[in-house]
C-alpha cells in the first residue's frame, strides 16, 4: 500500500512562488478527512449495493439474449423497415449487455471498494547522477567514433544518407502515368450530339423551351468500355436556354450558342464539384461545395463565393437532323486550376 | 535466484500458487509492484483520454469485421442484393460490398454505424482531450514530448477518419475525394502529377479506393497504435497530473490506487462507452449510403455534410473569395517557358488555417516556456482561470477553427435562418479575423473576473443569499465562511509575475529578449493574485458587519 501521508507540501521544490515569501501564502492543509460511506457502516446499505450491482450484471445478460433473439428472430426481408428494427434490436441487446456490465462495475468500485484517497511521492524521472552520466557516455561514444576530427568521414557519410533513400521515392513513379494532355481534352469533338445525362436520348433544339435547363453528357459516352466515369468527369455539361437579348457574348463567340441555346462544363473551376444548380431567375449557376456563383448573362463569370475563373463554355450548333451538337471540344481545360494550366 | 534447491516460499492460497507460478517463470513481480497499486488522481475531465482510447478499441474491433466482407475493388458490377432501389444499377464493387454488409449480412448494419460513430466519437474526444490538456497546463515540463506524440495523434485520427470515409465510393463521399483532387491539382509545379499518381490516372481512376484501404485498414491504425503504446508509457514515466487542491503539490500524486478501485472504475468505463456507442448505432442512422448512390461525376446534392472534423478544411475553402476587390486570387505567372497558373484561392485556404494551427499547436509549450523562462517540472494542473493569458489564447484558437467550422455550414445556417448565403459568408469572412480577438479579450475578462470571484470567497466566503437585519437596521447577506480545505483550492496557485528582459552574458539585451520581455508582460501584467493569510486576517477585523457562519452550519440550515 503506498503511504498515506497528506501531502504537506513541505518535501516539494516546485511551489515557490514568484515574489512572495512563504509566511504570506496559506499553508496546505493537507488531504481532507475521509468521509465514510453509507455502505461502509451499514451493512443492509453494503447489502444493497451488492444487489444492485447483481442486478445490473442481470441486466447485461439480458441484454445479450436480446441480441440473439433480434439475430435469429428478425428475418430480413426486402424492406427497409425490417432492417431498422433488426439494427435497433440488435444495437438494443448490445447496448444493454454492454452498460449492463460497465455501470455494474463502476457502480461496485464506487459502493463497495475502498475509496480512500492515498498520496504517492514522485520522483525524479532521472536523479541528476544518472543524467550526467548518461550525458557522458554519450559525448564519449562520439568521441571514440572520431567523427569531429575526421571530416571526410563525416561529410561522405552525410551524402551517402541523403542520397540512399531517394530509391524509395522513385520506385513510386508508377504509380500512375504522367498527365501529358489529358486535361486538356474531353471527349467533345466537332459533330458530337449532345445527349441526356444518363439516358443518352439526343436532344433537338426545338425540345429546349426557354427558362430549361438539361444535364448533358456527350453521345458515346455510356457506351465506352473503359474510362467512362474519367470521361465524365471532365465532360459534363449544362445546357440552357435565356432569351437571346440577355446573353451577352463577347466577341468571338457570339455563334458558340443556337438561339439562345448555350452549354457550358458543369464541373466547378474552384476544386472540381458539379455545378448542378440553376436559378432560373436570376440566371444564376451555383455551385453547392462552396457556393461559387456563375452568372449566365455574363458568360459564366464568377460572381461570388471561392473560384475565381467561367465556366468554360461548349461551343454548339445545331445538326441537319435539328440535333444540337458540339462545334468542337472545350477551348479551355474544363474544371480546377493546375500549374501547367497557363 | 536459480539454484537448484527448490523455492522454499509456499503460497497458502490458489491464487497466490498461480501468480507465485507465473512469477517464477517469466517473472512478473515488478511490474505488478510498480503498477498493482499505482496511484491515480481522478477528475471527469480526465476521461475523454479513456473515451479517446476506448473508441479506439471499439474501432479495431468492428473494422476487423468489416474487413471480412468489404470488397475495396472499383470494378464495374450490377447491383444484385436486396435492397430494391438499386437493383440493376451499375456500381463499384465496393459501393456494392458496402450495400451488401448493409442489407444481406445479419448485423452488418449495426457495425457499420458502430464504426461510424465511434470514429466521429473517437476524433471528438481526442479533440476535446487536447483542449483539456492544454487549459489545464498539462503540456508543461516534463510532458512536452508527450503533448508532440498527441498532436500527431490527432492527425493521424483526422487521416483515419477521412480514409475510411472515402471507402463505400458512395456519392458523397466520391464528391469528398473530387475535393481532394482539385486542392492537390492547385500545388505549384508538382500538383498535377500529384494528382495523376494518387488517383493512379486521370480523376476518379479505378486505383484510388484500394489505396485508401491500406492505409485506413493497416498503415494508419498501426502508426496510431504505436503512438498510443508511447503516449502512454509516457504518462506511467510522468505520472499523471492532478488538480490543485489541499494535500495536492508538485511533489506528490494523490488519487485511487490502481487496483482494484481505479481499474475497476477504468475497465467499467470501456463497457459505458461501448453501450452507448451500440446505443447510438441502435437508435440514429449514420451515413445511409445507400440513399446517395453510386458515385457519379455529374449529380450532387444540396446541404450534404462532409464528416465532422473535415468540416473546418471545407470551411476555410469556402469563406476564401476568388476575388477581392476586383484583385484576381488566380495567378497566371508568365515564365521564360509559358505561363503558369498559380491558384492562390484554393491553396490559401487548403494550407494556411491548418498550417497555422499545427505549427502553433506543436509548438506552443516551446513558446510558452520560452516566455516565462519557466524550466520547473509541473505536475499539478493549472485552473484555466489562473492562467488567464493562456486560456485567452487557447479560446482565440478555437474560435478561429468554429469559424472555419461553421462555414461549412454556411448554406444550412442561410437556408435555416432565411438570411442570404453571400451575407452569412460575408459575416464569417469578418469573423475569421476578428472573432479570435474578441475571443482573446472576452476570455481573458471572464478569467480574472472568475479569480476576482475566488479570492472574494476565500477572503469573506460564500453568500448564502440569506439576509438577516442587523440589531441598528441595516440589512446584510449571511456569508458562510470556507472551510480550510476549500479555501486552499482557491488560493493554492502560482500568479508569477512579468519578468523583464535579462542581459545576456556580454552585457546587452538581444532583440529576442526584448520580444520575449514584451510577451511576459502580455502574459502576466494582467493578475489577480491569490489571497493571503493577512489578508484574511485584515478581513475578519474589519468584517464585523458580517456574520460569518461556518459551512456545515450553513448546510443545518437548508
Ligand atoms: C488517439 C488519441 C489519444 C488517446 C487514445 C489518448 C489517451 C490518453 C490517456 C488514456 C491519457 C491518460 C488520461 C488522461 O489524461 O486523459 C492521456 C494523457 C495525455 N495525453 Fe492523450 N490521448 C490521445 C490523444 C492526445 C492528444 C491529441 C494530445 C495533445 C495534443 C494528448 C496529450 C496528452 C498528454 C500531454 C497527456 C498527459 C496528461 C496528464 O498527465 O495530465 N493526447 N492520453
Ligand atoms: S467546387 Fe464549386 S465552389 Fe468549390
Amino acid at each position: 500500500m503506498a503511504d498515506h501521508s497528506d501531502g504537506t507540501p513541505a518535501g516539494s521544490h516546485a511551489v515557490a512562488r514568484a515574489g512572495r515569501s512563504d509566511v504570506e501564502k496559506f499553508q496546505d492543509p493537507g488531504l481532507a478527512p475521509h468521509r465514510l460511506r453509507l455502505a461502509d457502516t451499514d451493512p443492509r446499505a453494503a447489502k444493497r449495493a451488492e444487489r444492485q450491482v447483481a442486478i445490473l450484471f442481470g441486466v447485461s445478460v439480458v441484454g445479450t439474449l436480446l441480441f440473439f433473439i433480434a439475430y435469429f428472430g428478425v428475418r430480413l426481408d426486402d424492406t427497409i423497415a425490417t432492417l431498422r428494427l433488426q439494427n435497433l434490436l440488435l444495437g438494443l441487446g448490445v447496448a444493454f449487455a454492454m452498460l449492463g456490465i460497465g455501470t455494474g462495475i463502476v457502480h461496485w468500485a464506487r459502493a463497495l471498494m475502498p475509496d480512500h484517497e492515498v498520496s504517492e511521492e514522485r520522483h525524479e524521472i532521472r536523479t541528476e547522477r544518472d543524467r550526467v552520466a548518461a550525458q557522458r557516455i554519450v559525448e564519449d561514444v562520439l568521441e571514440e567514433t572520431g567523427i569531429k576530427r575526421r571530416p571526410l568521414i563525416r561529410n561522405t557519410l552525410i551524402g551517402a544518407l541523403a542520397l540512399a533513400p531517394l530509391p524509395a521515392i522513385a520506385v513510386f513513379r508508377d504509380l500512375g502515368p504522367l498527365p501529358g494532355n489529358a486535361l486538356r481534352h474531353t471527349m467533345w469533338k466537332e459533330g458530337t450530339r449532345l445527349v441526356r445525362d444518363p439516358t443518352g436520348t439526343p436532344i433537338k433544339a426545338s425540345d429546349v423551351t426557354i427558362g430549361s435547363a438539361f444535364h448533358v453528357i456527350p453521345d458515346g459516352l455510356n457506351e465506352l468500355e473503359h474510362g467512362k466515369l474519367e470521361e465524365k468527369a471532365k465532360a459534363v455539361v449544362l445546357l440552357m436556354r435565356l432569351n437571346p437579348e440577355s446573353l451577352n457574348p463577347s466577341p468571338g463567340r457570339e455563334n458558340w450558342g443556337y438561339n439562345g441555346i448555350v452549354a457550358y462544363s458543369k464541373i466547378c473551376t474552384h476544386v472540381g464539384c458539379p455545378v448542378a444548380l440553376y436559378e432560373q431567375q436570376t440566371h444564376h449557376l451555383l455551385c453547392p461545395c462552396h457556393q461559387s456563383t456563375f452568372d449566365l448573362t455574363q458568360e459564366c463569370k464568377v460572381i461570388f463565393g471561392p473560384a475565381n475563373r467561367p465556366l468554360p463554355q461548349l461551343p454548339i450548333k445545331v445538326d441537319s437532323e435539328g440535333y444540337l451538337v458540339a462545334q468542337s471540344d472545350f477551348h479551355e481545360p474544363v474544371g480546377p486550376s493546375f500549374w501547367e494550366r497557363g | 535466484m536459480s539454484t537448484a534447491t527448490e523455492s522454499t516460499y509456499r503460497p497458502a492460497t490458489k491464487v497466490g500458487r498461480v501468480t507465485d507460478f507465473v512469477d517464477q517463470r517469466v517473472g512478473g513481480s515488478p511490474i505488478l509492484r510498480e503498477f498493482g497499486r499505482k496511484v491515480f488522481p481522478d477528475h471527469w475531465s480526465f476521461m475523454f483520454g479513456e473515451v479517446a482510447l476506448y473508441t479506439f478499441v471499439i474501432l479495431l474491433l468492428t473494422g476487423t469485421f468489416l474487413t471480412f466482407f468489404f470488397d475495396p475493388s472499383m470494378a464495374e458490377t450490377t447491383y444484385a442484393g436486396s435492397y430494391v432501389p438499386l437493383k440493376g444499377v451499375d456500381m463499384s464493387v465496393a459501393y456494392s460490398s458496402s450495400l451488401n454488409i448493409s442489407f444481406d449480412i445479419r448485423g452488418g448494419l449495426f457495425m457499420r454505424q458502430v464504426h461510424h460513430w465511434s470514429a466521429l466519437l473517437f476524433v471528438a474526444s481526442v479533440a476535446v482531450h487536447m483542449l483539456r490538456v492544454f487549459f489545464t497546463g498539462a503540456f508543461r515540463k516534463p510532458r512536452e514530448l508527450n503533448w508532440v506524440v498527441g498532436g500527431t495523434l490527432v492527425i493521424l485520427s483526422l487521416a483515419a477518419g477521412f480514409t475510411g470515409y472515402s471507402l463505400p465510393d458512395d456519392l458523397l463521399s466520391g464528391n469528398g475525394l473530387r475535393i481532394i483532387d482539385g486542392v492537390v491539382k492547385s500545388i505549384p509545379i508538382v500538383g498535377s502529377y500529384i494528382s495523376f499518381f494518387l488517383f493512379g490516372g486521370e480523376f476518379p481512376g479505378s486505383a484510388i479506393i484500394g489505396r485508401l484501404y491500406v492505409l485506413h485498414i493497416l498503415l494508419i491504425p498501426a502508426i496510431i497504435l504505436l503512438m498510443i503504446a508511447i503516449h502512454l508509457f509516457m504518462v506511467v514515466v510522468h505520472k499523471h497530473t492532478q488538480y490543485p487542491g489541499p494535500g495536492r503539490n508538485d511533489g506528490n500524486v494523490v488519487g485511487y490506487p490502481l487496483g482494484p478501485v481505479y481499474a475497476a472504475k477504468a475497465g467499467g468505463f470501456f463497457f459505458i462507452v461501448f453501450g452507448v456507442v451500440a446505443l447510438m448505432a441502435a437508435a440514429f442512422t449514420i451515413n445511409p449510403i445507400w440513399n446517395y448512390g453510386p458515385y457519379d461525376p455529374s449529380p450532387v446534392s444540396a446541404g450534404t455534410q462532409p464528416d465532422w472534423y473535415i468540416g473546418w478544411v471545407d470551411g476555410a475553402l469556402r469563406l476564401m473569395p476568388g476575388w477581392l476587390f476586383g484583385f484576381p486570387l488566380e495567378w497566371h505567372i508568365p515564365l521564360p517557358w509559358g505561363v503558369n497558373t498559380l491558384s492562390l484561392n484554393v491553396l490559401l485556404p487548403a494550407l494556411v488555417p491548418a498550417g497555422i494551427v499545427f505549427t502553433v499547436l506543436f509548438a506552443y509549450p516551446w513558446i510558452e516556456r520560452w516566455i516565462t523562462k519557466d524550466d520547473r517540472e509541473h505536475h499539478v494542473l493549472d485552473r484555466p482561470r489562473n492562467a488567464p493569458t493562456r486560456t485567452a489564447i487557447g479560446m482565440a484558437g478555437f474560435t478561429f477553427y468554429c469559424v472555419m467550422w461553421a462555414a461549412a455550414s454556411s448554406d444550412l445556417v442561410a437556408t435555416h435562418f432565411h438570411v442570404s448565403l453571400n451575407d452569412v459568408t460575408y459575416w464569417l469572412r469578418a469573423l475569421f479575423f476578428i472573432g479570435p480577438v474578441i475571443a482573446y479579450a472576452v476570455t481573458k475578462r471572464i478569467a480574472l473576473a472568475l479569480q476576482r470571484k475566488d479570492r472574494e470567497i476565500a477572503l469573506h466566503g460564500r453568500e448564502t443569499g440569506r439576509i438577516v437585519r442587523l440589531p441598528h437596521g441595516e440589512f446584510i447577506e449571511v456569508h458562510a465562511q470556507v472551510d480550510d480545505y476549500k479555501r486552499y483550492k482557491l488560493v493554492g496557485f502560482e500568479s508569477p509575475e512579468p519578468l523583464p528582459e535579462i542581459v545576456n552574458s556580454d552585457g546587452k539585451v538581444t532583440q529576442a529578449e526584448k520580444l520575449r520581455a514584451r510577451l511576459s508582460r502580455v502574459f502576466f501584467e494582467d493578475r489577480v493574485a491569490p489571497a493571503t493569510p493577512a489578508e484574511l486576517e485584515a478581513s475578519h477585523a474589519h468584517g464585523d458587519h458580517e456574520i460569518a457562519e461556518s459551512e456545515n452550519l450553513k448546510e443545518v440550515a437548508h
